[in-house]
């Protein structure tokens, strides 16, 4: 009886899944295409990883996306285990409603909003504080920290969420102090939501282009950036190539982190049972 | 017991030590910026750097405040604003509903699945989301170009004749939209509906309901939560949304975070940009406020 509700279910996730996975297969085809069209199989071809290895431009903004990336994951997180633990252990403290809504908010804000508001920002912090003299690579930090932070805290509030606290409290009545149960017994509990949050702001910074657009600076340009005027002028098999690169070390990292994390939470939920 | 007066104790100097850290981060590069937003939409164009006016000036002893309300009453007042708030928020509206109708049931599939594949099926869905955004956008420009594959394809089989216009129509824009926002709709609506308990449905099945009358009486209203949350999780950002009609639209999409772009970056006119933006914020607040409330409700189950 329930069977029947099943397989529509279920002829619509493969059909979702197919939705979703087309259009990268047919990219992924076409960057090995020796033709510059689309409609055209000329024969494989590898010239157009070569062009993009020697495109200097590309080259040099995928390293400094690279840079902001992991300082913004680095930088998020830290702030984003100190948000978590208010959200879930501090209950009530006047500003409560403020700060979750200030967590949740970058969430849902579009881009183009919190781009030109943090570009504001920095322009009157600029003129009357001296501070941040020109902006670039530091302000794209700042701004990319703070939409990581919102997407970092949802991740790492539902494991904490979901830790048995009596752990935590059975270390303190043991006479750890705070800290040292939170280093711990928090901290290795709550690390495999840690690592996710940590990749995940670190994929959402290398893919920002409408936030670093209004807040970068000359010099600064990132890859999405780059990427972004190159595409508006249309299909190039050198964006293909690169789209290839990012989905293959994307997936490698994806299912690698995976099978990571779920080893790491059974060895967490091991140990705890055998103690 | 102990355990409570032990953490009162210790807590206090380590607490604001870590309430300070993201708070302030918060308070300082979150709301503040908003205060100058709407500072700047209070003043006017100027040549200058910034290119606007300022808002205090000290002349002669005389404090002067200029505040202008020309840039509210000028895009009020231009259709082309007013038109590209309502067609923003009507094709948010519909690409919602969309991604909905796709992703309910493909949640559903893997919440019904085996416990064990249930990871394996949602990282499939969740996959595409961390490759890039903007590749994944670029990746239909090739598929609808009228020199492009779907077109090649359908003329290759002899359907049709000459190429579909389909880049830069408002259909590429709502095939990019639910491509892209699809799996913002998948993860909380499956988060709920993993959570349903079977023992309900089997009840109902006894007391003889049909598969529709489970659906409507106990599947649906039960993931309410889910629907929500995910329904908000794309309308919201795809009202202001800017690569996806920048690079799949045409003349006839006007969208508010294009003409805002433009404003800013083509007409470098600040302060009109600044007045978008917060109207942008004014209708959306209800809708974040609404999302905010269920997102700590499933926070707190």
């Amino acid at each position: 009886m329930i069977g029947s509700k099943l397989s529509f279910s279920k002829f619509m996730f493969w059909f979702g899944i197919a939705f979703l996975y087309l259009p990268m297969a047919v990219l992924i085809f076409y960057s090995f295409n020796a033709s510059r069209l689309v409609t055209v199989w000329a024969g494989f071809s590898g010239k157009w990883y070569v062009e993009l290895f020697q495109d200097q431009q590309i080259m040099s903004a995928v390293g400094r996306s690279l840079q902001i990336a992991f300082y913004s994951a680095s930088s998020a997180v830290v702030l984003a285990v100190m948000a978590s633990i208010i959200m879930v252990r501090f209950k009530k403290f006047t500003g409560r409603t403020l700060f979750s809504g200030m967590v949740t908010a970058p969430l849902v804000m579009p881009d183009v909003i919190i781009g030109l508001s943090m570009l504001l920002l920095f322009v009157a912090m600029g003129q009357h504080l001296g501070w941040p003299e020109n902006r670039g690579m530091l302000t794209v930090w700042i701004a990319h920290t703070t939409f990581c932070l919102a997407y970092s805290t949802v991740v790492i509030t539902s494991r904490l969420t979901e830790m048995d606290k009596s752990l935590e409290e059975a270390a303190l009545d043991l006479g750890a102090s705070p800290f040292k149960a939170f280093m711990q017994i928090t901290l290795p509990i709550i690390s495999p939501a840690i690592i996710s949050a940590w990749l995940l702001s670190f994929t959402l910074s290398l893919d920002d282009v409408v936030i670093a657009s209004f807040v970068t600076g000359p010099g600064a340009t990132t890859l999405p950036i780059e990427v972004f005027s190159s595409v508006r002028l249309g299909v190039t098999p050198k964006i293909n190539a690169l789209a290839t690169l990012i989905i293959g070390v994307v997936s490698l990292v994806a299912i690698g982190s995976w099978f990571f994390t779920r080893k790491m939470n059974e060895r967490i939920s091991a140990q705890l049972n055998v103690d | 017991m102990s355990t409570y007066t032990t953490i009162k104790r210790l807590l206090p100097k380590g607490r604001c030590l870590i309430l300070s850290g993201p708070f302030l981060w918060l308070l300082v590069f979150f709301l503040m910026p908003f205060i100058f937003v709407a500072k700047i939409s209070v003043a006017e164009a100027e040549l200058s750097i910034p290119p606007y006016t300022a808002m205090f000036d000290w002349i002669d002893g005389v404090l002067g405040i200029r505040v202008s309300i020309n840039n509210f009453l000028w895009v009020l007042d231009d259709p082309l604003y007013v038109q590209a708030y309502l067609n923003s928020i009507k094709m948010a509206f519909f690409s919602t509903l969309f991604c909905l109708l796709l992703g309910y049931p493909m949640a559903y599939a893997i919440a019904k699945a085996p416990k064990e594949q249930q990871t394996v099926w949602l990282l499939l869905v969740l996959l595409p989301s961390w490759t890039s955004f903007l590749i994944r956008v670029y990746a239909w420009v090739g598929l609808l170009k009228n020199n492009g594959l779907i077109n090649g394809l359908l003329m290759w089989l002899g359907i049709i004749d000459d190429p579909i216009q389909m880049i830069n129509t408002n259909f590429a824009v709502y095939v990019g939209i639910v491509y892209s926002y699809l799996p913002f709709m998948v993860l909380p609506l499956y988060a709920n509906l993993v959570k349903h308990d079977n023992a309900l449905l089997e009840a109902a099945a006894d007391l003889g309901a049909g598969h529709f009358t489970r659906l409507f009486r106990i599947t649906l209203p039960l993931s309410i939560n889910g629907i929500v949350a995910g329904s908000m999780l794309v309308f919201i950002p795809v009202v202001g949304e800017y690569v996806i009609p920048e690079l799949l639209g045409g003349t006839e999409t006007i969208m508010i975070g294009k003409v805002l772009w433009q404003e800013f970056f083509n007409n470098r006119d600040w302060p009109v940009a600044s007045a978008l933006a917060l109207i942008m914020v004014f209708i959306l607040i209800i809708p974040i406020t609404l999302f905010h409330r269920f997102q700590n409700k499933e926070a707190n189950l």
